[in-house]
């Protein structure tokens, strides 16, 4: 017993022994070691020393008062060696490109007149008639900024059928070629096989370059423009609209990560596709490849070849891609490839796997929010990231991919707007956009820095900002007839408009041929009253941005609008919580008319509506800058020809912007309809005595005239076309005051007005 | 001992039968392993409280027991440093791995002191109080690892801030007797004044191979995008000088210039701004009165009139900051320390940390050709726009450029956020100054969407024992056509639901009347929710608002049967 005991606790001490040399064993030699080093004041694995001696600061106080040999070299010399020395792939905007010829006439393009002969590809021809449809087309090279050759360079790739021969000679021999300053040159393909390098095989001097698949290597940072490399097919303008139509929550779709491509067997960009089998699991990621492409695959053929295809057309494409939450962008024998536009619009978050890619318009687009840049060299941690990655970023992400889609690559069009507003930018460096308002909707293109730098000032970034828009608006009435009586209608509406609280002025606009009325004739208002008389008298000139306009908000009125002061109150505190959006009274509707194949125009009494007119509306007066400056010529003309459309075309625009239906509120009066016989459902015309457009007026007249209505539908028709598609959105909803006609006392309600018939 | 001796004591009730002789051995046999084992367990979990206390002691004396380092002459000479560099050809990103925190891990050299074979040191100044701060502000961060096996990111402890001090050869000798130099992969220097007499380069003229430079004063020809890290010169004024924030507004003088060492060329330009502007310009010098030294550089003159400065900054609403000799003007800081908006000057200049802050909500930036037209360029920009530049401007300094450790950690950040771009930080986290972020609505759903009816809804009915109306409600609710999918919420721990045909289940102590809401008490309970809850937010997040959505032919005057929604409101 004793003898068991002893050998108990002798066992028991032996394994304390081991134990406490385990546990001490291994740290003390270490301990002992930094005693060693610390003899020597040498102690790698500490955190930095606070030390206690004064130590020099690094500058001293007077130091850069006296920086004296800065005052012996002229800055303005110093500016002339920089842009005489730094050319080629040193080319940056200072010292390469010639400001002076962007400002005598503002950023205008030139593109070289089209020589005989010179075939012309039609991605290229899509590109230059972009530019010639722009608003900063000219056609005097002696206007221009910025100019863009005839001779297509999309495809320098030798072996290509599209490539252009003896490129070199053509571009030396133009007379306004001057060593390519302030020459833009767009480029798709660039070098050949094997190596597939970045040369355009011709001499680009000191132009700038508008590139797919360029390289941070050769990128010139600010000066050149990273494109996205984009099909043959790739519509010229409008485009297909982004595939999400709606989020779900959780975010996660069927697979977590796919990709479908070429393998290529040898060369270069070969390693990252040949490992992808690693990553595929046949499950939620599925990377697929084939062997299979040019001439002599089998030649190359390798082990895993036939399993690969037999693997690889198991799989639909485009199943894929509508079905997964991440897409992979491995890159191809060039870096970009066309699976991150595919990617971008099916709302795949793409996963970029393309080292050293500046990204398309990386310059001014975040790619974070909606890419995930991968590395190639950690290929076997991308399932592990995407997959770290949390469902808020992704429901984020994907919804971004939406919105970049939509707002630069869906057609050719945007991708060159976007590419000459990036240029833009550069030129007029201080009025130029913040990194906001490329990346948040609506996107730059709809954003004109020369309208206001400050962000405050557009309709779109109230809630980032934090910011409510001014508590005022400005009433624009746009008079067209001549003041012969007191008791016309546009001064029962002077007056009742200027009763309103949130009233700062009233604009007159007078586009009457008849002489302005004397002063004393309008009726005394407790706003100022400002007369605008228009110079040409067109409609247009109803949203022309007039420095009067101070306020955010404009209520756009028709001289023979009947409205009260509390209905315009009303509409003015809805129009405080939609500032983007259109905000009126009458509401119109558009619909596709299949027999005649074309966009119809109704006014009836339908359930739902797509514009307010803007004989009664309020909208942020950004509007009438993006009108007057965004619009083209073609359409504004038309606009000031018919004297009429005017208020379809605004609502375009703001519906093209917003992506949104404008609001319609609720209003006193019943607007009978003038259309009668032309459409729908008849009216009886005792039930709505009261009109909006009181009979008598010349506008009432033009109302009635049945040419009115057909030149809308045509008006509808030509719109549309410009943008490319139908940008107007139907809605079934009419904000009304929270009582409005609820069983309780008139006496409770605040906009009772509005009831009372 | 305490422990010792309780054992000592109940020594006899444990080994009841041992001899004495024994039970001493074995009970000192006992102690000492305790003991041992308690030192070791002291050792293992508390060793950094244990040495460090040691270690400040012995660590604090000075930076001159730093190990003397002789670089022979024929030592190694980096190369010049690779204009083409970038993350994916000059990083090696395997020593960064996978890491669940998405943080990399940067080790910071011991401070050693290199001398020639002849005894001189590289630099003239040593270890400045600035590159102290910044590498002590590292080591206290949670970038910081004392283990070089698992770092990431390397700091050498060789003081490049400022170039002057510096021989250059030889500063590049030492970058390359570092022992995980390796080519300068993932070293990362800090330098704020680039460049020397006559010509100032843009970037450290000191060969560095591969090793990112982070550099205050870059130019678009030095600076490789994406790779190094633009920072700005700190300015010792942003230590020295409290300055409270101003709210935004207009100012005294529209323009100020206040640095002293402006070439006369822009002198003159200025000058003659200042003869057309009269008092909206304010031109300031030196003092010529004064002697050198720090109370020179606190004043600013003119025409004798003596100004404070940095406090005069706060009386402009736009402050020049134009090129000197370098891009880089320690100007900057003040400036935006003062809240007022800077206006650079500096063709070619890259911004301080331009990769992730939006220069141009917080400053105006001319081409130095055209500081002529300065005057009108800036008396376009509106009211509005210049109050949030001064905020901005103010907000970039505090949480940018107040301090080496604000500088040092942003450009980690910076790095960091290279390395792992899909955990990187968002441009309303590095932009948007506190006020922002409280006072800002951004909605999860942002994209503007109109779904299709095509998926339809879910709806989630809450209760609790009122079956009754349950069952009117999904009734009602079943007959909607975008129904998807109906969920109830059965919220009695007391009872269980009723199961089967719900339909024909009957409640007999249900009660039709709601209520709840007609109870006082229900009502006071739900403003005091309101009050926690606005607390907790910090902030009343509901809005007001007086409008209601209704159909479009609500209650108008029209036949009822063409309307889409004809029963609502016909309760």
């Amino acid at each position: 017993m004793q003898a068991k005991k002893r050998y108990l606790i002798l066992l028991s001490a032996g394994a304390s022994l081991v134990l406490l040399f385990y546990l001490g064993g291994v740290e003390l030699p270490a301990a002992r070691s930094r005693h060693d080093r610390s003899r020597h004041g040498y102690r790698p694995d500490q955190p930095w020393p606070h030390f206690s001696d004064p130590l020099q600061p690094l500058l001293a106080w007077d130091h850069t008062d006296t920086e004296e040999y800065n005052l012996h070299v002229s800055p303005r010399q110093k500016r002339d060696v920089n842009t005489s020395v730094y050319k080629g792939k040193r080319c940056r905007m200072d010292s390469c490109f010639d400001f002076g010829l962007c400002q005598r006439n503002g950023f205008k393009v030139y593109v070289y007149p089209q020589q005989k002969g010179e075939k012309i590809s039609e991605s290229y021809q899509n590109i230059l008639s972009t530019i010639e449809g722009s608003r900063f087309y000219t056609s005097d090279p002696g206007q221009a900024c910025l100019f863009v050759l005839s001779l297509d360079t999309l495809d320098r790739d030798q072996l290509s059928p599209q490539y252009v021969h003896n490129l070199k000679t053509k571009i030396q021999n133009l007379p306004l070629w001057n060593d390519g300053r302030n020459h833009l040159i767009f480029n798709l393909y660039s070098g050949t096989w094997p190596d597939y390098t970045e040369d355009l095989g011709f001499d680009i001097g000191q132009a700038m370059l508008a590139k797919a698949s360029i390289s941070t290597e050769n990128f010139r940072a600010n000066f050149d423009v990273s494109i996205p490399l984009f099909s043959k097919e790739h519509p010229r303008t409008g485009g297909d609209r982004g595939f999400l139509k709606y989020n779900s929550i959780p975010p996660f779709r069927k697979y977590m990560l796919v990709f479908k491509g070429k393998r290529y067997l040898t060369g270069i960009g070969s390693d990252t596709r040949n490992a992808l089998y690693h990553v595929h699991n046949a499950e939620d990621v599925v990377l697929l490849t084939t062997c299979k492409h040019g001439k002599d695959w089998q030649k190359h053929k390798d082990a895993r070849c036939d399993k690969d295809n037999a693997e690889y057309d198991k799989y639909d494409y485009k199943e894929m891609l509508h079905n997964s939450t991440f897409c992979l962008v491995p890159r191809g024998r060039r870096l970009g490839s066309f699976r991150f536009l595919e990617a971008l619009q099916a709302a795949c978050v793409p996963v970029m796997l393309s080292n050293g890619w500046a990204l398309p318009f990386s310059e001014i687009i975040d790619w974070n929010t909606a890419a995930v840049i991968g590395d190639e060299r950690l290929l076997l941690q991308i399932p592990t990231t995407v997959r770290s990655i949390h469902q808020d970023k992704i429901l984020s992400l994907r919804q971004q991919t939406q919105f970049l889609w939509e707002a630069y690559f869906s057609s050719v069009e945007k991708i060159v707007l976007t590419t000459l507003e990036i240029i833009q930018d550069r030129v007029q460096e201080h009025g130029s956009r913040s990194s906001l308002m490329w990346n948040s909707h609506p996107g730059g293109l709809f954003t004109l820095p020369q309208y206001s730098a400050y962000l405050g000032d557009f309709p779109f970034f109230y809630a980032t900002l934090g910011i409510k828009p001014l508590p005022k608006f400005t009433a624009v009435i746009h008079a067209v007839s001549p003041l012969v009586s007191q008791s016309q209608p546009i001064l029962k509406l002077l007056v009742s408009v200027g009763k309103s609280q949130y009233c700062a002025q009233i604009v007159v606009l007078w586009n009457c041929d008849k002489p302005l009325p004397a002063k004393h004739r309008w009726p005394a208002t407790s706003v100022p009253v400002i007369v605008i008389e228009g110079e040409n008298k067109v409609m247009s000139s109803r949203f022309l941005p007039y420095d009067t306009i101070v306020t955010d908000a404009v209520l756009s009125l028709d001289e023979d609008t009947v409205l009260s002061t509390t209905e315009v109150d009303f509409a003015f505190t809805v129009w405080q919580s939609f500032p983007e959006r259109i905000v009126g009274y009458p509401a119109r509707s558009h619909f596709w008319d299949s027999n005649k194949e074309r966009w119809g125009y109704t006014s009836k009494w339908t359930n739902d509506y797509s514009m307010v007119l803007t004989g009664a509306a309020i909208y942020h007066r950004y509007y009438h800058h993006l009108y007057t400056n965004y619009l083209p010529t073609s359409l504004k003309s038309m606009v000031d020809q018919l004297a009429n459309c005017e208020d379809i075309l605004m609502n375009f625009l703001v519906s093209a912007v917003t992506k949104l239906p404008p609001i319609k509120v609720t209003q006193k009066k019943q607007y009978k309809e003038t259309m009668m016989g032309q459409v729908g459902v008849s009216i009886n015309l005792k039930t709505f005595p009261n009109l909006l457009f009181s009979s008598g007026s010349s506008r009432a007249s033009r109302w009635a005239d049945p040419d009115h209505f057909a030149q809308r539908q045509t008006c509808m028709n030509k719109f549309a076309s410009w943008f490319g598609a139908m940008p107007l959105v139907h809605s079934q909803m009419r904000l009304d005051p929270v009582l409005f006609k609820d069983q309780v006392s008139i006496l409770r309600k605040k906009y009772r007005d509005i009831e009372r018939l | 001992m305490y422990a010792t001796g309780k054992y000592t004591s109940r020594g006899p009730a444990l080994i009841p039968r041992m001899k004495t002789k024994h039970r001493i051995y074995y009970i000192t046999l006992f102690s000492v392993v305790l003991l041992g084992l308690i030192a070791t367990g002291m050792f293992q979990f508390w060793p950094h409280s244990i040495e460090s206390t040691a270690d400040w002691t012995i660590e604090k004396r000075s930076v001159h027991d730093a190990p003397l380092i002789h670089l022979p002459v024929s030592s190694p000479i980096p190369e010049r440093g690779d204009l083409s560099c970038r993350m994916h050809t000059c990083f090696d990103v395997y020593r960064c791995g996978y890491n669940p925190k998405n943080r990399i891990k940067v080790y910071i050299y011991p401070l050693q002191k290199f001398v020639d074979e002849l005894g001189v040191p590289i630099s003239s100044t040593g270890l400045s109080r600035e590159y102290n701060d910044l590498l002590s502000a590292i080591s206290d961060s949670d970038f910081y690892t004392d283990d070089v096996t698992r770092a990431c990111l390397f700091i050498p402890s060789i003081d490049v801030l400022n170039q002057n001090s510096l021989r250059i050869r030889e500063t590049a000798q030492a970058f390359a007797m570092l022992p995980r130099w390796d080519k300068g992969m993932n070293h990362l220097l800090f330098n704020m004044l680039p460049g020397g007499p006559p010509d100032y380069n843009t970037a450290l003229d000191v060969p560095r191979d591969r090793a990112l430079l982070a550099g205050g004063g870059f130019s678009t020809w030095t600076y490789r995008q994406g790779y190094d890290v633009s920072i700005p010169v700190y300015s010792p004024l942003s230590a020295d000088v409290e300055l409270p924030e101003r709210q935004p507004g207009p100012r005294r003088y529209f323009i100020l210039s206040s640095q002293t060492a402006i070439h006369r060329e822009y002198r003159g330009e200025l000058e003659r701004l200042k003869e057309e502007n009269g008092e909206a310009l304010l031109l300031l010098d030196k003092c010529t009165n004064l002697s050198q030294g720090a109370a020179s550089a606190r004043k600013r003159c003119y025409k004798g009139q003596v100004y404070d400065y940095p406090q005069i900054l706060q009386e402009s609403s736009f402050c020049v900051v134009l090129r000197g000799a370098r891009l880089g003007q320690a100007a900057l800081s003040d400036v935006l320390q003062a809240g007022c908006v800077p206006i650079i000057l500096a063709d070619s200049y890259i911004l301080p940390f331009s990769e992730v802050l939006d220069w141009k909500r917080a400053s105006v930036v001319i081409p130095e050709e055209k500081l002529s037209e300065m005057y009108s360029i800036l008396k376009s920009i509106p009211h509005r726009q210049v109050e949030e530049m001064q905020r901005q401007a103010r907000w970039f300094w505090e949480a940018y450029f107040s301090s080496m450790k604000a500088i040092g950690l942003t450009t980690l950040q910076i790095i960091n956020d290279r390395i792992y771009p899909y955990a990187a930080r968002t441009y309303e986290q590095w932009n948007n100054p506190p006020v922002v972020k409280w006072a800002s609505v951004n909605s999860p759903l942002f994209l503007p969407l109109i779904p299709p009816r095509a998926p339809g809804f879910t709806a989630v009915v809450l209760t609790y024992d009122r079956v009754e109306s349950l069952f009117r409600v999904i009734t009602e609710i079943s007959k909607v056509p975008s129904l998807a999918k109906l969920l109830v919420v059965w919220n009695n721990q007391n009872k269980s639901p009723p199961e089967g045909n719900l339909k024909k289940f009957k409640c007999p102590e249900c009660t039709a009347i709601d209520g709840l809401s007609l109870d006082q008490t229900h009502m006071v309970e739900r403003s005091e929710c309101i009050n926690k809850f606005a607390s907790v937010f910090g902030t009343m997040p509901l809005k007001v608002v007086e409008h209601r959505a209704d159909p479009v032919l609500y209650k108008d005057d029209f036949p009822e049967k063409l309307k889409s929604f004809p029963n609502i409101g016909s309760l």
